[in-house]
């Protein structure tokens, strides 16, 4: 049996939610046309009214925005209502450059808190539920975001915040959390914990975990299942965009449902900008037809990804995004060929190694050194020199056959990486170019 | 019965400091280091000790976070003339058995010194010593001197 938060909604026929996509869209552009200088400027440049938009149809017409866009109107530019009606602020970490910061007002709040709550719900939540939100609270929409969700849900809410993992693990226990949602690199940090501690997974609660905010492989996600016991559901989101649950994993574990009816998924060429067929791996784009206060129209991610379209199992009418290969933002260019990170991730994994690494890489004499650097594990050391070199060597082949071009790979203590509660600092680019 | 002794060995990161964290723990342990050799690369090393007590020293760096494990090994008491330890390795080469690596050792109670020999087949290797008189050192032994 399936359950959904929003039913009428989350099986909508696919020609009603298109109508109601136009409608809503039509009024978005309007309302950022008449309140943000900005994109009335974007469009009088591209020689687009707002009546020239008549439904998605017209979508591609409208000039895209992205995060220059937003640093540019930093603090509040975008801002597409009065401030005295907005009720909160959230904003990236703003480790590029400067941050952004985005407005809700209560209406935007509310359906933010929605998209959680389906998320929740399509990972088996409900009141019955207890649910660990181990995100951080603050200024990062994680934590705020599952929160609000949760408790829509009317599951018994735990406000962790991330950070000291041995409460987090008490408290799982003591209080039978049943659903955990974290970052995944943290999720993997407790799993690795909790078997230190020597507990079983079968002595904890855990059925569901909802982990997003970094990209991820399969092969993390069957490690994370497997220390604790649970099934392991994909979130996606941007701040930009609200937060986590503009798309969820529905219990298919194969690709997140985006909540079509507040945003509109785009599939564009990063060089050209042209709009791809559904199943083509492109940059994604997202408009926000429904956000009020901080509305963004075709918003270039940065992320690489494919949508599929077609009938779930679930019921879901909701388009389907793939797990992101990672944000170009991410990709690093080594040597001219394309890395990113999760690949360096799964192959780790693969082969028996901790997935918890760093990819270091810097530019000497004009060309580029690819140095990775990963915790020996007790599985892969051997009093013997020449059987841990065997199996270093495996390692740099298996990436070599992967990326097409073969890292330094250099084996360090256990413990010796540093260990984030929040999202992993996986890619130091030492590069001056 | 076929000697064969624990060696505890320690993965070391290539970083100043690493061998002092790893000695200081067994230092605080009150662990004895008997005999240690260690085996370097570019980027690591495998640090292999005999120590007077296994279990307590695995205990105590495994609470730190170090890698370790423990393998059988052979000491094999070696007599202080010329051409005692061609006779050894003559014996061991003789009946193919292959030396992953090996290190030796003195102390100031036994005439003897010891080399440790880490062979494919240790008990094979034992059983050979001692049909050819040669009997390698027991833990007990190795913990007296």
């Amino acid at each position: 049996m399936h359950t959904y938060h929003q039913p009428q909604i989350e099986t909508m026929p696919p020609e009603e939610l298109r109508k109601l996509q136009d409608e809503r869209l039509k009024a978005q552009v309007k309302h950022v046309y008449e309140s943000v200088p900005h994109y009335r400027q974007l469009m009088d440049e591209k020689g687009v009214k707002p009546e020239d938009i008549r439904g998605v149809d017209d979508l591609w017409k409208l000039p895209f925005t992205s995060k220059a866009d937003l640093r540019e109107c930093y603090p509040d530019g975008m801002l597409a209502i009065p401030k005295s009606e907005c009720v909160r602020i959230h904003s990236t970490s703003g480790t590029t450059g400067k941050r952004v910061i985005a407005y809700y007002n209560q209406h935007d709040i509310d359906l933010w808190e929605d998209c959680c709550a389906r998320a929740i719900v399509a990972a088996g939540g409900s009141a019955e539920d207890v649910c660990q939100v181990c995100y951080g609270y603050g200024l990062f929409t994680g934590g705020f975001g599952l929160h609000g969700g949760s408790q829509k849900v009317g599951c018994l809410t735990l406000p962790m915040s991330s950070g000291n993992t041995a409460r987090q693990i008490q408290f799982m226990q003591d209080l039978g959390a049943t659903i955990l949602c974290c970052t995944p690199s943290y999720a993997a940090y407790i799993g690795e914990t909790v078997k230190e501690m020597g507990i079983k997974p079968e002595d904890l609660k855990l059925k569901a975990g909802i982990f997003g905010a970094e990209a991820w492989s399969d092969e993390m996600r069957a490690d994370i299942e497997k220390s604790l016991g649970l099934k392991a559901y994909n979130i996606y989101g941007l701040t930009e965009l609200s937060g986590p649950g503009v798309s969820f994993e529905c219990e298919q574990q194969d690709g997140m449902h985006i909540n079509e009816d507040h945003f509109i998924a785009e599939i564009i060429d990063p060089e050209t900008g042209a709009v791809l067929p559904d199943g083509t791996q492109g940059e994604l784009v997202f408009t926000a037809i429904t956000r009020q206060a901080f509305p963004v129209i075709r918003y270039r991610t940065r992320d690489i990804c494919v949508l599929h379209r077609g009938k779930c199992s679930c019921g879901r009418t909701f388009v389907k995004m793939g797990r992101p290969m990672g944000r170009t933002d991410d990709m690093l260019i080594i040597r001219g060929v394309n890395v990113f990170p999760s690949q360096i991730e799964a192959v780790l994994i693969q082969q028996g190694y901790s997935s918890n690494y760093q990819i270091v890489v810097d530019r000497v004499r004009n060309t580029d050194t690819f140095d990775v650097y990963v915790e020996m594990n007790p599985e892969q050391f051997s009093d013997a020199v020449r059987k841990i070199t065997l199996h270093e060597r495996a390692l740099v082949e298996a990436m070599r056959s992967m990326l097409g071009i073969s890292p330094s790979v250099h084996l360090v203590a256990p413990k010796s990486i540093a260990r984030s509660e929040g999202k992993a600092v996986r890619v130091v680019d030492k590069r001056k170019i | 019965m076929a000697k064969t002794i624990d060696q505890i060995s320690v993965f070391v990161e290539n970083k100043a400091g690493s061998l002092v964290d790893i000695t200081r723990i067994l230092g605080d342990a009150n662990i004895d280091i008997r005999a240690m050799s260690l085996a370097d690369t570019a980027d690591f090393g495998v640090l292999r000790m005999i120590v007077d007590r296994p279990d307590d020293a695995v205990l105590a760096l495994r609470g730190n976070y170090c890698i370790v494990n423990v393998t059988k090994v052979i000491a094999v008491p070696i007599t202080d003339t010329p051409g005692s330890l061609s006779k050894v390795l003559t014996l061991l080469a003789d009946h193919d058995l292959f030396i992953e690596y090996s290190y030796a050792f003195i102390t100031r109670q036994s005439k003897n010194a010891y080399v440790i020999f880490r062979l494919e087949d240790n008990e094979k290797a034992a059983r050979v010593l001692m049909e050819n008189g040669i009997v390698p050192a027991s833990a007990e032994e190795l913990s007296l001197i």
